[in-house]
């Protein structure tokens, strides 16, 4: 079970269409994220984090990029790095975490899609949302954006933000 | 004569470290431990502690700190292993294994006692090291006016794997101890932190709270923050920015003239913390 969610997400990372077996009525949350090339000496691509907030409601981690493949599992001991997302979500869970954990990205804008009623997201009580991305780089920054949202979302929704260091565009779309 | 000179050097500095600790917020020297993290993640986990009795916070330029007294209890109470133990000519270091989850206490606690005596239109100090067991045998025969104080000083630190969690920082009721009312792990700049002060099991009242944040040799301001703690001994603290903080709480001196009916109490508390960025 695992496996085959860790599959997935690779899949979308190559560009590959998201292959959820779900009805067409579906809504899907498309999220894009761009991660930069950095001119650095020492570089290594960073954890990200996907996390939904609500008011009143724990946060709920739908993504987490990072190394998941080291012996020993020894890649989780960065995690905290990612520091907002490991205080309000991280430090509760274990890893490799069913259908949230991936592997790193490369630089390069990737898209990850998230299916109501599936997988990491399940199913969302209507309201306001924010999505917020953490990336955390070793030896680099860190860099954390919000996108609000309302869900389910109106026809035509999105959101957007722009990072300035560990992270490029990100933005949400929605379709059925 | 070297091995002498190491002596006295070492005496001085447990001299230091007394009066550093239980005697003023304002002396020179600061006792203190810095762990390697105290957030941390992952399955195979160890933290790397230093301590160290010093001027500035957190530069290990003066004496090392004893590890005689330090213990370290994991999340489920039980005792944890100080392992790697050394102690070099300005600080000493250890490590310990984080095998469980949750929240491990880190601290050395010391008591003792203090006093004098009259003995011949004399007024004499009770010898270092004297404790309870031993006053009546330290106190000689004919001696007037006998004044005691007992001492306690704690020094901790808190890392947490995981989750943070609080068996581990039970109180004993012994001396001064920190309840959390805000987790000592869970600390984020620009957040109001609240902490309780116990002094033997009660709240400890209106007594002096001093935090001053690390990185002092490259500032030209302490940046000390003074605050006390109230009726029911409890502080808040908000934190100007990310860092590790060095927080010391201490009872008055009870050696005065107060003293002199009844035992005195004097108690020192000092832990570091580290606060993170939002």
């Amino acid at each position: 079970m695992q496996l085959s969610h860790r599959v997935i997400l690779a899949g979308s990372a190559i560009g590959m269409p998201v292959l959820f077996a779900a009805p067409a009525t579906a809504q899907t949350m498309d999220v894009t994220v761009a991660i930069p090339q950095l001119k650095v000496a020492e570089y290594h691509r960073p954890y990200v984090a996907f996390w939904l907030e609500k008011a009143g409601a724990p946060a709920k981690t739908i993504a987490v990029w990072y190394d998941f493949d080291m012996k020993d599992n020894e890649g989780t001991k960065w995690l905290r790095d990612v520091r907002q997302w490991w205080r309000v979500s991280g430090r509760s869970m274990k890893f490799p975490a069913d259908g949230v954990t991936g592997a790193t990205r490369a630089p390069g804008t990737h898209k990850i899609s998230f299916t109501a009623g599936k997988g990491a997201l399940g199913t969302l009580a209507a309201g306001d949302y924010t999505l917020v991305v953490e990336a955390s780089r070793e030896v680099g920054g860190r860099e954390l954006l919000r996108l609000p949202f309302s869900w389910p979302p109106k026809p035509g929704q999105t959101a957007r933000a722009a990072g300035m260091s560990e992270l490029g565009a990100v933005t949400i779309a929605f379709r059925r | 004569m070297n091995i002498r000179i190491a002596r006295s050097l070492a005496t001085l500095a447990l001299s230091a470290m007394f009066t550093a600790t239980l005697a003023s917020p304002a002396a020179a020297h600061r006792q203190w431990m810095l762990p390697s993290a105290t957030v941390l993640s992952g399955d195979d986990v160890w933290v790397n502690v230093d301590a160290a009795v010093s001027n500035d916070l957190f530069y290990f330029e003066h004496q090392p700190m004893r590890l005689n007294n330090v213990k370290a209890l994991a999340p489920d109470g039980s005792e944890a292993k100080i392992e790697n133990a050394l102690t070099a000519r300005y600080r000493s270091t250890f490590d310990v294994h984080l095998t469980q989850k949750g929240t491990y206490k880190i601290a050395s606690v010391a008591d003792g006692m203090m006093g004098s005596y009259d003995l011949n239109g004399k007024t004499e100090r009770l010898p270092r090291g004297t404790t309870a067991a031993t006053l009546a045998q330290a106190v000689p025969a004919g001696a007037t006016n006998v004044k005691t104080t007992t001492t306690s000083s704690r020094n901790e630190i808190f890392v947490t794997v995981g989750e943070p969690t609080t068996t581990a920082l039970a109180p004993t009721n012994n001396g001064l101890e920190l309840v959390p009312v805000t987790h000592p792990n869970d600390l984020i700049a620009g957040e109001p932190a609240t902490f309780q002060f116990l002094l033997d099991g009660k709240p400890a009242a209106d007594l002096p709270v001093t935090v001053i944040p690390g990185g002092i040799r490259y500032r030209d301001q302490l940046n000390q923050i003074d605050l006390k703690t109230g009726a029911d001994g409890k502080v808040t603290i908000t934190w100007p920015t990310a860092g590790m903080y060095w927080l010391n709480v201490t009872t008055g001196r009870g050696m005065g003239p107060d003293a002199a009916a009844a035992p005195g109490r004097v108690a020192s508390y000092v832990a570091t913390l580290e606060v993170l960025a939002p």
